[in-house]
């Protein structure tokens, strides 16, 4: 299938990038690795009439480390998050989901910023974000300014971001020794999005766990955190993990499609919030 | 339109694009490189994949205008002097191929791989192909051909 | 004839086909650019069942790049006998288009008012590409290749757009106008089936396409007599081929005659001349159809279909290569679909588990309407469902059924996996009604081996097996005795990951086919396949097959085959194929008949002219024809080991013609013909192991033993390659793979995201062997491999799921075993077992 035509327009700097949004307003979209939106123009889902190319920012593409934190150029494609010694040593789980995120040729495009502003529910990285409390940087016509990756996530493809703001870098916080992690992706192929995902990042203490953050990918509108099974994991012995992981599904909406009934869904999240927790407390 | 340039297996072309051409049809209509093909429209299969600075990417999947300014190498363009890339030699010798559709997008999957990871095992080869649809083998050959060539990356081999 | 040592067949002989393909120099059809070459488009019926109310397509004429653009009404004189070549002339103009009346009111019965075209609409003859006539009363309904006034299913073509490229043919399709008034339609066999449900030809009066029955013995007998009987119903469902390479066409007036080639990515591309001749009523000497490089087929390309007639027709009337290929979408909801049976299987035994008679009942899903050879697939499976037992009484019934789906037809196995899963899957259920193992079960019914024709329970006959070698050499391969013995040890520590053993012991018919059962069972005849050899001067050779291989590597082992007969090098053995024009006669490559039917002709046919070489070398040196031998590429005289020619001096002595023989025709060039006395039957034991997570539905393949029999081997890496294929389109039914539609017959797999074809991680790697045991039906003693696996895997899978699964209670699961479904059999299977107030043993 054969995208509808569109006019296309080369970002030079953030600024023109918002400067194209705001003359070319609604019709327009921004295009980085594309990989989510090409797919849907192809089957003409979306026919955007002007695309912003921002992928010629490369001085959005970094990884930095920032002391408590690490900043990532929106632009860093998911493959170098993967493969980014810096991210490897002090956050592991975002390397490793990178990893997970189609396969390795959608890799070398997609970016972290670009899945991010898609917002999908079903994406790997959102409820990755969630669970590690990161922070997204985004830039517009009145400036930047910092937008916690808990209040980015408004509803089905829907994000925060106001029409004409750009997301320039993603902050997440650097996990220290005695902070486990764990993405458990339950998917029926390898290169499939995720049926259910579950984001542990338990922080232990001498045999039991002091706190735990559990992000869910696939179980509503947005991604979501397991807040009950936080709450039990609280000060809990490796024990209670099973019990603890009974609540994942507490407060969560998550739909049917042919992959899975909400029923199923609700399934996997427990099991899998368990069998998460245990990695997590094992890495 | 919008003005191009590309560098494709090491000859540079420019050409005025519409925006929408996709890359494969830029390299299969535009430069006649029909050596990589269209397998399906989602992203799913990989039959389109091709080198981007190196790098795999699915030509399906990009905008002729995105390639402005980058080096693309397609299949036509990883024999040295008439000598057949180590992976090519690897995927004959193994019988990894039958229809033989799938297979340029196949090899330079494996290729980009064995840049990032060159000793991989079993598993992180079949992880690496995910994206890589063959209908004919079952996959078990090109595992094996991806094997045999990680051992032979530094030798060209000879045409037969 | 002293034969040449074998040197070649037998042998892992790296492929021929490979240097094209690895280095991107294939020329699949998208490949071609014809000078002029315009480009189509179809839009698509978004509605199962409707009638077109409206339809306009001027708006799309006046696009750019458009040149024509063509409802169903407008082309209606372009089918049959009756269509009539366009006047030469310029062939088209931008300006005018094609049709210069595109507004049909289609539910009125006026004519379209189209002045340039003086043939009579052909409104009331019928129109189907169907070969397969199962049955006199068989129902087939027209299907006209762009729609006359009523869709039947998704996808359905209801215009086409011309232009002068894809993209600007694509564009043009949302200008076309059109009105549908939805009906009813029908998406499931076993409800098209009962009163009152709506009618996917309203015409027809019914949705039952026909019903073939097969009974031998006295069945009543055997359930009367018998002591078990078991009961059951399994579901294939519908599947998607998937050959990576879409469907393409190129049609185009050949340059200095009056005829037509069409290039098309089809296995059968002689049947497709004669097919293509007749529907466009062009004389079929007027018809070149050439099979470029095609990229895997599985039997979706066992077919002539509407857009290959119409790039055809449109060449023609418009005077310009047309070309047409389809996207991935198209090729879901357009090209046939295989599998789709509801299966009701009642099995009669004594009380030892040996069978005294099987009766099966199927609803076989046609779809909307009848292609090549839809009808015939189920009835091709009627003979297989008694599998590798012996028995006394067997009762088959099929109906097919008409839905509101795209049509069925041939998808690798065609018939035969269904059987084999069927039996193989009662075979269990056997067992446990019995209280003996699968393999014990098994046994008790297997055939003694033989090796000479032997009756079946279907009334055909097997021509040899040994199905005791195979089922212990696999036991012995898996190492099952340690398989059980882990098994249990993970059934006691209550493990969440258990571990499943599957059987399947199963055998297909192969090497289609005599030509004399082919018109007993209303496919025409013609089940032969040619061959021919033409030893060139210089005493190399080039072989010309009717087989159309496409991926199968024919080349290579058809050069293994003629290397071994001539004494020549298969590199020296040139395999030409896949063009009416250079191989006039031929019966092309679907139902694992290449080898068994095509490969013995080449090998036939190399004989023949070795026959006449022999003569030619006799007189060259003297002697007395029974005295010369042929070793090594050389003739000698018997008893004079110093006097010998080589076959390259005989071939350069049979062109010059100099001096023959008294009368001999000059050059070594020879044609056979052959027709196969009898089918082929491969077997084979499989054993599949599976990890199942209990938690969460997920089965994961830990190990596939597979002991095939395919009789003497000619390249054992391509057997090997064809095994491992087809191993992986039978797991992937068996765990992945399924076409679902909504209520409103759409499709709702309808891409390569939501139809769950098989990455590499997803499958395992295999554990091949084979027994060998000829086949008495040809020279060789070869049978078909090209779709063993597929036939015997699914089966394996799923019984080796359920054995996982028993200790739960689970007997059964359908296919696809997705997590979901296997997660709610156990649910399932624990609530009935919570019911009955106990855990389940």
């Amino acid at each position: 299938m054969i995208p509808v035509a569109f006019d296309y327009e080369v970002a030079d700097s953030v600024d023109h990038a918002i400067e194209l949004l705001g003359q070319h307003g609604e019709e327009s979209k921004l295009i980085a690795g594309g990989h989510s939106l090409i797919p849907l123009m192809r089957l003409r889902l979306a026919a955007p009439t002007v695309l912003i190319d921002l992928d010629r920012l490369e001085d959005l593409r970094y990884v930095r480390d920032e002391g408590d934190y690490l900043s990532i150029g929106a632009l860093t494609r998911h493959r170098d998050v993967h493969n980014n010694p810096l991210v490897q040593e002090h956050c592991g789980i975002l390397g490793y989901t990178a990893g997970l995120l189609g396969d390795p040729s959608v890799q070398h495009r997609g970016t972290l910023g670009g899945t991010l502003a898609h917002g999908d529910p079903a994406g790997d990285m959102p409820s990755v974000m969630c669970a590690l409390e990161g922070t997204l940087v985004a830039q517009g016509p009145d400036g930047e300014r910092t937008i916690p990756a808990l209040e980015f996530f408004k509803d089905y493809f829907f994000t925060d971001l106001a029409e004409q703001e750009v997301i320039t870098e993603v902050r997440v916080p650097k996990l220290g020794s005695n902070t486990g992690w764990s993405y458990k992706k339950f998917s029926r192929r390898s290169q499939d999005w995720a049926v259910v995902g579950v984001a542990a990042v338990v922080e232990k203490d001498n045999g039991s766990i002091s706190s735990a953050r559990i992000g869910l990918t696939s179980m509503g509108n947005t991604p979501l955190r397991a807040s009950a099974v936080e709450e039990a994991l609280s000060g809990a012995g490796t024990d209670q993990v099973a019990e603890a992981a009974n609540s994942a599904d507490e407060g969560t909406s998550p739909g049917t499609d042919d992959a899975a009934s909400s029923e199923f869904r609700r399934h996997l999240a427990r099991v899998w919030t368990r069998r998460a927790v245990e990695e997590a407390l094992g890495r | 339109m919008r003005r191009i340039q590309v560098k494709v297996n090491g000859v540079t072309y420019e050409h005025e694009v519409e925006p929408r051409l996709l890359l494969v049809h830029y390299l299969r209509e535009g430069l006649n490189l029909t050596g990589t093909m269209v397998g399906c429209n989602t992203s799913n299969c990989g039959a389109c994949t091709v080198l981007m600075d190196g790098e795999s990417v699915k030509s399906c999947t990009l905008f002729a205008v995105q390639a402005d300014g980058h080096e693309i190498t397609t299949v036509q363009g990883l024999a040295e002097n008439g000598r057949w890339h180590p992976m090519q030699a690897a995927f004959h010798e193994t019988h990894a191929l039958q229809c033989g559709y799938c297979t340029p997008g196949m090899i330079m999957a494996s290729i980009s791989m064995l840049k990032e990871n060159p000793e991989p095992n079993e598993d992180e080869i079949r992880e690496a192909l995910e994206g890589n649809y063959c209908r004919c083998t079952g996959y078990e050959n090109i595992v094996k051909a991806v094997q045999l060539a990680s051992q032979h990356m530094d030798q060209p081999t000879a045409a037969s | 004839m002293t034969q040449a040592p074998e040197r070649y067949v037998g042998g892992g002989v790296p492929r021929k086909e490979d240097p094209a393909l690895v280095t991107g120099r294939a020329n699949w059809t998208d490949n071609i650019k014809l000078p002029g070459m315009l480009h189509i488009a179809f839009l698509r019926s978004p509605f199962a069942h409707a009638k077109i109310t409206n339809l306009d397509v001027s708006a799309a004429l006046e696009q750019p790049g458009v040149v024509a653009a063509f409802t169903g009404e407008d082309l209606a004189s372009e089918w049959g006998e009756g269509a009539q070549e366009a006047e030469q002339g310029p062939g088209y103009t931008l300006s005018t288009g094609g049709g210069q009346s595109n507004d049909v009111e289609v539910s009125e019965t006026e004519q379209p008012e189209d002045a340039s075209s003086e043939e009579t609409s052909q409104d009331d003859e019928a129109f189907s590409f169907c070969a397969w006539v199962v049955t006199e009363d068989m129902k087939n309904p027209t299907h006209w290749p762009v729609a006359r006034g009523e869709v039947n299913y998704t996808g359905d073509a209801v215009a086409v757009v011309v232009a002068t490229d894809r993209y600007k043919a694509q564009d043009a399709l949302e200008y076309i106008e059109v009105d549908y008034e939805p009906m009813t339609p029908a998406v499931d066999v076993e409800r098209a089936m009962e009163e009152g449900a709506p009618l996917v030809h309203e015409d027809l009066g019914t949705n039952e396409c026909f019903t073939w029955t097969l009974a031998t013995g006295d069945i009543d007998d055997a359930f009367d007599k018998a002591d078990v009987v078991v009961r059951e119903r399994y579901v294939q469902q519908r599947l998607i081929p998937n050959a990576i390479e879409p469907r393409a066409t190129v049609a185009a007036r050949e340059p200095g005659h009056g005829g037509f080639v069409v290039y098309t990515s089809t296995q059968i591309p002689h049947i497709a001349k004669s097919v293509l001749s007749t529907a466009c009523g062009i004389p079929e000497q007027k018809v070149r159809v050439v099979a470029p490089d095609v990229g895997g087929g599985f039997g979706s390309k066992l077919n002539v279909y509407s857009e290959e007639a119409i790039c055809l027709v449109l060449a023609r009337r418009l005077g310009a290569p047309i070309k047409w290929v389809e996207d991935r979408s198209e090729n879901y909801q357009t090209t046939t679909h295989g599998r789709g049976q509801v299966q009701h299987l009642e099995m009669a035994a004594d009380s030892e588990g040996r069978i005294l008679g099987l009766r099966v009942r199927l609803l076989a899903d046609m779809g909307a309407h009848l292609q090549l050879l839809t009808p015939g697939i189920p009835v091709l499976g009627a003979f297989m469902f008694p599998g590798v037992y012996t028995f006394g009484a067997y009762d088959f019934e099929c109906k097919g059924v008409f839905t509101n789906l795209t049509p069925t037809d041939a998808y690798r196995g065609a018939g035969r996996p269904e059987a084999a899963y069927a039996i193989e899957r009662m075979m269990d259920a056997l067992a446990r009604e019995v209280g003996i193992s699968p393999v014990e079960a098994r046994r008790r019914n297997f055939y003694e081996p033989f090796d000479e024709p032997t009756d079946t329970p279907a009334g055909i006959q097997y021509d040899s097996m040994n199905m005791q070698a195979t089922l212990d050499r696999v036991l012995e391969l898996a190492d099952y005795d340690s398989l059980r013995e882990e098994q249990q040890r993970r059934r006691d520590a209550n493990d969440p990951m258990q571990l499943g053993i599957g059987f399947s012991t199963w055998t297909e018919i192969s090497g289609l086919a005599p030509s004399q059962v082919n018109a007993a069972l209303g496919l025409g005849g013609a089940g032969w396949e040619a061959a021919s050899v033409r030893i060139l001067p210089s005493g190399k050779v080039e072989v010309v097959t009717g087989t159309s291989p496409h991926g199968q590597g024919h080349e290579t082992s058809w050069s293994q085959i003629a290397a071994d007969v001539i004494g020549v090098a298969p590199d020296e053995v040139e395999v030409l194929h896949g063009d009416t024009d250079v191989s006039p006669l031929g019966r092309d490559t679907y139902g694992s008949r290449s080898l068994a039917v095509g490969g013995i002709a080449v090998h036939l046919v190399c004989e023949r002219v070795m026959d006449k070489a022999k003569k030619i070398a006799a007189h060259m040196m003297e002697a007395s024809e029974e005295d010369i031998e042929f070793s090594g590429g050389k003739f000698s005289v018997a008893g004079s080991p110093d006097q010998s020619t080589t076959i390259q001096q005989v071939a350069g002595a049979a062109f010059m013609a100099g001096s023959l023989p008294e009368g001999m025709e000059p050059g070594l060039n020879e044609n056979y013909v052959y027709d196969p006395p009898n089918f082929t039957f491969p077997f084979g034991a499989h054993i599949c192991v599976t990890e199942v997570d209990t938690e969460t539905g997920k089965v994961r393949i830990r190990d596939y033993f597979a002991v095939d029999d395919c009789g003497p081997v000619i390249n054992p890496i391509i057997v090997d390659g064809q095994l491992h294929g087809g191993l992986a389109q039978g797991i992937a039914q068996a765990l992945y793979e399924g076409a679902r539609f909504d209520e409103d017959g759409t499709l709702t797999t309808s891409s390569m995201v939501d139809y769950m074809i098989p990455g590499a991680p997803e499958l395992p790697n295999f554990t091949l062997d084979r027994t060998v045991t000829p086949s008495p039906s040809n020279p060789l003693g070869v049978k078909g491999v090209g779709e063993a696996g597929t036939i015997g895997a699914p089966q394996a899978v799923i019984n080796s799921i359920c054995d996982a699964l028993a200790p739960m209670g689970v007997h059964n699961i359908d296919m696809p075993a997705l997590p979901m479904r296997v997660w709610q059999t156990i649910q399932d299977a624990k609530g009935d077992a919570d019911a009955r107030g106990g855990v389940a043993q």
